[in-house]
């Protein structure tokens, strides 16, 4: 890794939380994603934009998506591409679900180990879950060092193999120096994401994982990947990455969900005002009279 | 052996108020489980700190102290975290979940191999039948947390892996002293912290730190003005500043008005920002997901400002007025002014 580095970004799709339907869960307490509208999952966003950062710098630094889910996850290696990645993994296997956090971060983490990157950045947690666990726990399972909540990377010594980052905590700002290889997780407070690239967008547009083109069974894309071979997005499933299969999804996961309840707001009698003078004012008056406010 | 730990953050020799908190709720479960309380306190200069964890109902206390265990480092602190409980085999491991314990706990369940909940808004003990095997658990740490952006709540369980590990966000828990006629010492437990570490967990130097004090205390104030994105823009959210500052009141904002850029970070109160109690909570422009009230529904009143009737918020508001909010809080700073006096 003499003038550049290998990178690989963790991104999810997640179902657009902002937006959930009522018939969004399974009978198992696990969530519906196929019924909920999909979108990149912010803060792996964030990510990115740090991962091509560096690219411009080093312009030889590769960056590689990696995510897990279903065939239609696709979508975010794809856009991912358009914005200026150089290409990326689908994990996806039928035994990776119902994982929690752990099975999870164990399955990426065998992915990882294949692709022997110098630096793993992440967002620092997916809107679906808000957890913030699966960069930690992906490091802990490479036995790398972490570095989460960052803003900017400030420098990149790579002869020395070392990363300075600046990570936004409660109380203030830290910087700190990682040796490599290592994972970062990045902060929705780090600089947004570049948008898609014409050029890139012209170049990937009909970048398909297998199972994308035999869906589509269209001899064109057959033919064009054939020819192209970057056109063609990797699919990885548990056989591929060496995975234990008693540590992957909802076998290889230690908690468990017991119970799912959907809210309901418990009513008491509000009082219903409307907005005219003669209601607000009655309101302060009455709020002044018990010194609630005053 | 089996005991609950609490993971104690300590900046300058103060214990974190989040760390206070978690103990409190530790006294409540050791109560019913019939077991003892153990706080792990990781950083530097720390004689006496086993003083400020008994009052709050630490029994026992593990101390690492080295200079180069503080300020905090994520493996250092995994690494002797996860030794301890190697050792004393924790029914119950709780953290905060500031910075450092989200940070720090994923690293040590993983290492563990024990499942973590993430942001618990609740934390009970329970029995638990598996629907499948028929294997009966007896108490249970459950971790309860709105989920899937605040949709759901779900009731989290780890049946056979121990610790049973949960973050909890700084004010989600009460903060209560042991009454002060049963204040014990606690029994203090020098860590042989060495032994844990190698040259790896270094690998992450800290090169600077500038550290503010707390600037906006959204948590301590008796008002609190909070928008929602219903107030539209940053531009909008100046309307919340003008009445807060007649009431004498905090701004907060919702999660919608902080990721639209209304507001800032700090603001935010919900399950993945600050929980506040205060005495009254007014409410504008926010729909009242159960993600915002989670935060909120301590208020001692609560009064809503929405344009929609059918308004969740409403449901918990013990006033609520169906109006636009940019004609409705003129008039309230308005009233107030003309009646305050």
């Amino acid at each position: 890794m003499n003038k550049a580095l290998k990178i690989v970004v963790l991104a999810k799709q997640v179902p657009d939380t902002r937006n959930v339907g009522k018939d969004a869960m399974k009978a198992d307490g696990t969530v519906n994603r196929a019924a909920l509208p999909a979108i990149f999952n912010p803060e792996d966003l964030n990510a990115l934009e740090q991962a091509l950062r560096i690219k411009d710098r080093l312009p030889e630094t590769t960056v590689t998506i990696l995510t897990m889910g279903p065939f239609r996850a696709a979508e975010v290696i794809r856009e991912a591409m358009f914005r200026g990645a150089d290409g990326g993994v689908l994990l996806t296997d039928r035994k990776f679900a119902g994982a929690d956090t752990l099975a999870t971060s164990y399955t990426l983490a065998c992915a990882v180990k294949k692709l022997n990157p110098d630096l793993i950045i992440a967002g620092r947690q997916a809107i679906d879950g808000d957890t913030a666990q699966v960069g930690p726990q992906v490091a802990e399972k490479l036995g790398l060092p972490q570095v989460t909540y960052a803003e900017s990377i400030d420098g990149i010594d790579v002869q020395a193999g070392e990363i300075t980052i600046r990570r936004r905590l409660e109380h203030g700002v830290e910087t700190v120096a990682m040796r490599l290889p290592g994972v970062i997780t990045v902060n929705a407070s780090a600089p947004a994401c570049r948008p898609r690239n014409a050029k890139m967008v012209m170049k990937y547009k009909h970048a398909r994982t297998v199972s994308e083109v035999q869906e589509q069974q269209e001899d064109y894309y057959m033919a064009l990947h054939k020819e192209r071979c970057y056109l063609c997005i990797p699919e990885w499933g548990s056989g591929d990455v060496d995975a234990d299969e008693a540590s992957l999804g909802l076998s290889g996961s230690p908690t468990k969900v017991k119970k799912i309840e959907n809210i309901v707001f418990q009513a008491k009698e509000a009082k219903h005002l409307t907005g005219s003078d003669g209601d607000v004012e009655g309101l302060i008056k009455e709020l002044i009279a018990s010194h609630t406010i005053g | 052996m089996n005991n609950i730990f609490v993971y104690c953050e300590i900046e300058d020799g103060k214990v974190a108020d989040v760390s206070l908190e978690l103990l409190t709720k530790a006294r409540a479960l050791a109560g019913t489980l019939g077991c003892r309380v153990e706080a792990l306190a990781i950083g530097h200069n720390l004689g006496g700190i086993e003083k400020q964890l008994a009052l709050y109902g630490a029994e026992v206390v593990h101390v690492a102290d080295g200079a180069e265990l503080a300020p905090f480092r994520t493996l250092p602190h995994a690494a002797i975290v996860c030794g301890v409980f190697r050792e004393e085999q924790p029914q119950i491991a709780l953290f905060g979940a500031t910075c450092t314990g989200r940070d720090l706990a994923p690293r040590v369940s993983s290492a563990l191999h024990s499942g973590l909940t993430a942001d618990c808004t609740s934390l009970e003990i329970g029995d638990h039948k598996d629907a499948k095997t028929g294997t009966e658990y007896k108490d249970l740490l459950y971790q309860i947390r709105p989920a899937f952006g605040g949709n759901i709540i779900a009731t989290i369980i780890n049946p056979d892996h121990r610790p049973q590990m949960a973050t909890v966000r700084e004010g989600v828990m009460k903060m209560e002293p042991v009454p002060a006629n049963e204040v014990k010492p606690a029994e203090v437990k020098p860590v042989d912290y060495k032994k844990y570490l190698s040259d790896g967990d270094f690998a992450v130097r800290i090169v600077a730190r500038e550290m503010e004090e707390r600037k906006i205390d959204i948590k301590g104030s008796p008002i609190i003005v909070a928008g929602g994105y219903g107030m539209g823009s940053k531009e909008g959210f100046g309307l919340l500043y003008q009445l807060a500052e007649v009431l004498g009141a905090e701004v907060g904002a919702s999660r919608a008005a902080v990721d639209a850029g209304f507001a800032e970070h700090e603001r935010q109160i919900g399950q993945t920002g600050v929980t506040v109690r205060p005495k009254l909570y007014i409410a504008c422009g926010i729909s009242g997901q159960i993600q915002h009230t989670a935060g909120m529904d301590g208020s001692s009143m609560v009064i809503s400002i929405n344009t929609d009737p059918e308004a969740p918020i409403n449901k918990i508001a013990d006033y609520a007025i169906v109006g636009d909010v940019n004609a409705v809080i003129p008039k309230m700073i308005k009233y107030y002014k003309q009646n305050s006096k």
